[in-house]
């Protein structure tokens, strides 16, 4: 425990604010329904689009739903699909990358030319597609936003493993016999990690705003269920009457996503991986 | 080098080759029939087997791919399902309306990002540096709607200088459109400036510290002239392939930000189509951005090509870095 917090206080001001604006969001989201004052699904027509006051802190909506309440909420199936996508988007694309990186040649040329097709499909538009199709469920956004990030991780870890794998203990471990998925699984990824926990913070920044964007455009959560992008959709046509209704999520959604960016690009540089310099790739 | 050149452009062609595949067999692989589809539950299986061989469903899927790309090469996407009009005149128009507030942002944006980074790179650690990188950081961490929700609060409803939504639809011309081209111009330039800020910054910190800067400054050449002589043109070789990769992604954000202001563009149409699961405008949107995206990292990689002698000497230009170049030869 006082190791952990000795590595804490190591990082920079900027990541530790980081970190501390993910885990409180984390920590609100998860207790929310004790939180919350109200049932922010609970409509109360008589009580629509009203200001601040001691019975609804941050006023109400349209239909008189509590927004404190809907603004606490809201962050929970974002925060979900992001956990989840990001992890499998980061499992699929280490897999991928750290094959084609191992077994170069023709399969990394393959890999390398289906990944960049992949990459020329914008991502909105592919989720768009999949789930006009396949519907909003769960499942099928998390499958969709993680299919749509495996080509970008995929690279990355491509371009990591490459240098590991001309590493003495690679070599050894090839001359002593080994099979290649034990090679690739003990030698190259353990060496590869800080790479990839860096791309986890970061895919996961993104991941929260595609979710974000998705519920935005009326493809992601259903109504009524609270989330940050829809309750701005919702509520910004009465942004001149109840402005807290739409700033009160912007807030939220901005607050996440900056300390998921300074996080990442804390941890980057504390593990020595410049994310700047790579751009958005 | 004209091999080179050749080697790049061949790629790129087989990459977007590769994408209109997917996206055909993507599109195909859809569960549910279009014919049924479109003539509703009540269809009889006379209607539906007649409406199959009017939309040429009943022959085999890879007949149909070569089809469809024959002619999607020579820019026939075929019909809209939805409202009989060739998909090709449509898309275009829509996509010259979204390169009205495209072609704005992505001149602004470079231009801006590039100074703003050199600028945040050159006082690094001081209070100008702080304040772009803080902005950076802000930018890339807001989602293009909410940019676009609070530019309407501000300048559409709160001091009335831009309209809000624009209310023409798909035929508007483009004298109509001007007005309404602002705001979402600058929703797009704060989208992708923040990753291009964040590059250039880094990289003009790295040709600070290169000998060359430092001899200059030694010789005594101006700091000034150092920065923008010697450093800001080396500097923006890496922030290429940043900038490309911005460029093509624009695409994503103007999904949204078409959305936001009801701006009649492709991706408008893009949203309208999957509502409406009009699949032969889905595909030519795809292809087309596909082709957006190959065409703009070709771009990127022959201007680097064109300017930067060390990447004619390699075999490969990009995204390969020495060592593993070194490594393979040795192999």
């Amino acid at each position: 425990m006082r190791s952990v917090l000795r590595r804490f206080t190591a990082l920079s001001l900027g990541t530790r604010v980081g970190l501390a604006l993910v885990g409180v969001t984390v920590v609100v989201a998860v207790l929310a329904p004790l939180l919350s004052p109200y049932d922010p699904v609970a409509t109360d027509a008589e009580r629509a689009l009203q200001g601040a006051s001691w019975s609804h802190w941050l006023g109400t909506d349209q239909y008189g739903r509590d927004v404190l309440s809907r603004t606490l909420e809201g962050g929970r199936f974002a925060l979900l699909v992001s956990l989840l996508a990001t992890t499998l988007a980061v499992a699929l694309g280490t897999l991928v990358g750290a094959v084609a990186a191992y077994y170069g040649r023709w399969v990394d040329g393959v890999i390398t030319r289906v990944l960049d097709a992949v990459l020329a499909v914008p991502s909105v538009l592919a989720l768009l597609l999949i789930v006009s199709v396949f519907g909003n469920s769960l499942p099928v956004l998390v499958v969709a936003i993680a299919v749509v990030y495996v080509p970008a991780v995929a690279r990355v870890v491509r371009g990591a493993a490459r240098p590991v794998l001309t590493a003495g203990y690679v070599t050894a471990a090839r001359a002593r016999g080994e099979r290649s998925l034990p090679i690739i699984t003990r030698e190259v990824l353990p060496n590869i990690l800080d790479t990839i926990l860096v791309e986890f913070a970061m895919r996961a920044s993104w991941v929260v705003l595609l979710v974000s964007t998705l519920s935005f455009l009326g493809f992601g959560v259903n109504p009524p269920t609270p989330d940050w992008g829809l309750m701005i959709q919702e509520n910004r046509t009465a942004l001149t009457v109840a402005p807290a209704g739409t700033v009160a999520p912007i807030v939220a959604l901005a607050a996440l996503v900056i300390g998921l960016n300074l996080a990442a690009d804390g941890l980057g540089k504390h593990v020595g991986v410049d994310r700047a310099r790579r751009g958005a790739l | 080098m004209a091999r080179m050149i050749a080697a790049r452009v061949a790629t790129s062609v087989v990459t977007l080759l590769l994408a209109a595949f997917f996206v055909f067999f993507a599109v195909q692989a859809l569960p549910g029939d279009v014919a049924e589809q479109l003539l509703g539950q009540n269809a009889t299986p006379e209607a539906v087997a007649t409406m199959r061989e009017q939309l040429g469903l009943d022959t085999n899927v890879w007949v149909r791919f070569v089809e469809w790309l024959g002619s999607a090469v020579t820019g026939d996407f075929g019909t809209s399902l939805v409202s009989g009009e060739s998909v090709s005149a449509s898309i275009w128009t829509a996509f010259s309306h979204s390169l009205l507030i495209a072609v704005p942002a992505i001149v602004v944006g470079i231009a801006g990002s590039l100074l703003l980074g050199v600028l945040a790179g050159a006082r690094r650690g001081t209070s100008v540096d702080s304040t772009v990188s803080v902005l950076a950081l802000v930018a890339m961490s807001i989602p293009e709607f909410v940019v676009a929700t609070v530019l309407v609060l501000l300048l559409a409803i709160a001091a009335p200088v831009f309209p809000a939504v624009v209310l023409e639809g798909p035929d508007a011309g483009v004298g109509d459109l001007l007005p309404a081209v602002v705001l979402p111009a600058v929703t797009l330039v704060a989208a992708m400036s923040a990753y291009i800020i964040r590059a250039m910054r880094s990289s003009t910190i790295d040709g600070l510290a290169t000998e060359y800067a430092v001899t200059a400054e030694l010789k005594g050449v101006r700091r000034r002239s150092v920065l923008w002589r010697h450093v800001a043109p080396t500097a923006v070789l890496p922030v290429l392939p940043v900038i490309s990769i911005n460029v093509a992604w624009l695409l994503g954000g103007v999904v949204v930000v078409e959305s936001v202001f009801n701006y009649p563009g492709l991706g408008k149409l893009m949203i309208d189509s999957v509502s409406t699961r009009d699949l032969p405008v889905l595909q030519a949107i795809a292809v087309l951005s596909a082709l957006v995206y190959v065409v703009v990292n070709l771009l990127a990689d022959l201007v680097a090509l064109a300017v930067d002698p060390r990447q004619r000497t390699l075999h490969r230009p990009r995204r390969r870095p020495v060592v593993a170049a070194a490594v393979e030869e040795e192999s």
